[in-house]
């Protein structure tokens, strides 16, 4: 291999590490609260970064978070595609039996960690994840990203006006909810 | 305008997206119709809640190991960044060879900043994080800088005013390499993050508190300072103005 190559790749990585790096909390972040799972997250956000290095090459905007989180939402799609076709594992029954009975620590539903989570912070935590799609992942990409009308858009390939419209909804979800859960621990 | 239609503007009113003539529109609805208003009201107060929740999680350091290892080899310093940087000359004079390619810091990239300087400190508090090199002399900080960043940071020995030089590393916030002088004062570690800004106006020194740590921010002679650290702020303040007489009476490395 020529040394001009080798340095072009060298000077790819280095670029690619300033330019995705500083937004690993954001993508894992993002992938927490579209899998729910801590460790499906790990490696979403993992393949995420693999294919985004790959077409480093042809990226030109938008701006790096949003097109990292585009990558992330599509790794997260296949993943689901995956679990549903998976006869014993299909993705509503995963999602029905996580309800019920997490696997994750915040949400489990035992009198002690009925205490530990009764800081508003993993109130508001639960109750966001338990969001229905589309409307969970246009309120994170919004009210803990906050990204734009338009970069959500582009995110989750739909019209602005749609992010409008969804956004309306899980926050009007969101209070219910959130409203149902003050009433009870009063 | 309908309720029904306000009901979904008002979402975009509350995040800023709508343009002046329909924002115009939704707040005369809202002037008249209390019902609207009281639902505007109470979607701010949960949206000011979810913020200050913090809902963000924080990536796990194996996985960032196990991506950064996917990366190819990156060498540092190269031939080319070495004669690219400056060997010798004060920060000032180097803002003034590079015509102030800057970092533009934007009202709203601020919060966002704040939480990537946080997630820098935390970062380097993880073992074998701390400092890319290790000094406590001033002259052997400042060069190594020289080269790896488009800007060398002012380095200035504090030990005398009791907050100890460890050393400096290279660190990167707003994907940007960033330099981050080490400081200790007890057992508290303080990272002092150093970038260009666009402006070389003199910003005042305050202090903000995020996730636990205190953050004092200041710009100066074109650059933008923030020191972090777990430190109490007084005592934090106490480092930013130490730091910066020091910087005034000339006794930079």
């Amino acid at each position: 291999m020529p040394v001009g190559a080798a340095y072009g790749d060298a000077d790819k990585a280095r670029r690619f590490r300033d330019a995705a790096l500083p937004h690993l909390d954001g993508v894992y972040t993002l992938a927490r609260y579209l899998l729910r799972d801590p460790s499906d997250a790990e490696d979403a956000v993992q393949e995420c970064y693999l294919r985004a290095l790959k077409h480093f090459d042809s990226y030109r905007g938008p701006a790096m978070k949003p097109w990292l989180f585009a990558i992330l939402r599509n790794v997260c799609r296949a993943e689901f595609a995956r679990r549903a076709s998976s006869p014993t594992d299909p993705i509503d029954e995963v999602t029905e039996r996580a309800e019920q009975t997490p696997l994750w620590s915040e949400a489990q539903e035992t009198p002690e960690s009925e205490m530990m989570r009764d800081s508003e912070a993993s109130t508001i935590r639960r109750l966001v994840k338990a969001l229905e799609e589309p409307f969970r992942e246009t309120f994170v990409l919004r009210e803990i990203h906050n990204l734009s009308y338009r970069e959500i858009a582009d995110v989750a390939e739909v019209p602005v006006g749609t992010v409008m419209s969804r956004l309306a909804r899980a926050r009007a979800m969101l209070r219910s909810a959130w409203m149902a859960e003050q009433e009870q621990s009063k | 305008m309908t309720c029904d239609e306000a009901e979904i503007l008002l979402h975009a009113l509350m995040d800023g997206e709508l343009d002046a003539g329909h924002a115009r529109e939704v707040e005369d609805h809202l002037a008249g119709c209390a019902r609207c208003a009281a639902q505007l009201a109470s979607y701010r107060e949960m949206s000011n809640s979810v913020a200050r929740a913090g809902l963000g999680y924080t990536a796990p350091p194996a996985l960032r190991r196990r991506i950064e290892a996917t990366l190819p080899e990156v060498r540092a310093p190269n031939r080319r960044a070495v004669l690219r940087g400056f060997a010798m000359g004060s920060a000032v004079s180097a803002i003034a060879a590079t015509g102030l390619v800057a970092i533009v810091l934007r009202s709203d990239d601020k919060a966002r900043i704040k939480s990537e300087i946080v997630s820098a400190h935390l970062r380097s508090l993880q073992a074998g994080h701390l400092t890319d090199v290790v000094s406590t002399d001033q002259h052997t900080v400042k060069p190594w800088f020289s080269g790896k960043l488009d800007v060398a940071p002012p380095v200035v020995d504090l030990t005398a005013q009791g907050f100890m030089l460890i050393g400096g590393r290279l660190d990167y916030v707003d994907a940007h390499a960033i330099g981050a002088i080490v400081y200790r004062r007890r057992l508290h570690v303080i990272n002092l993050f150093v970038a260009q800004t666009a402006s070389t106006e003199h910003r005042p020194a305050r202090t903000e508190s995020f996730q636990g740590f205190n953050i004092r921010s200041w710009s100066e002679g074109g650059l933008h300072y923030w020191a972090v650290s777990d430190l109490a702020a007084d005592e934090l303040a106490e480092f930013a103005e130490k730091f910066g007489s020091a910087m005034r009476s000339g006794t930079t490395g």
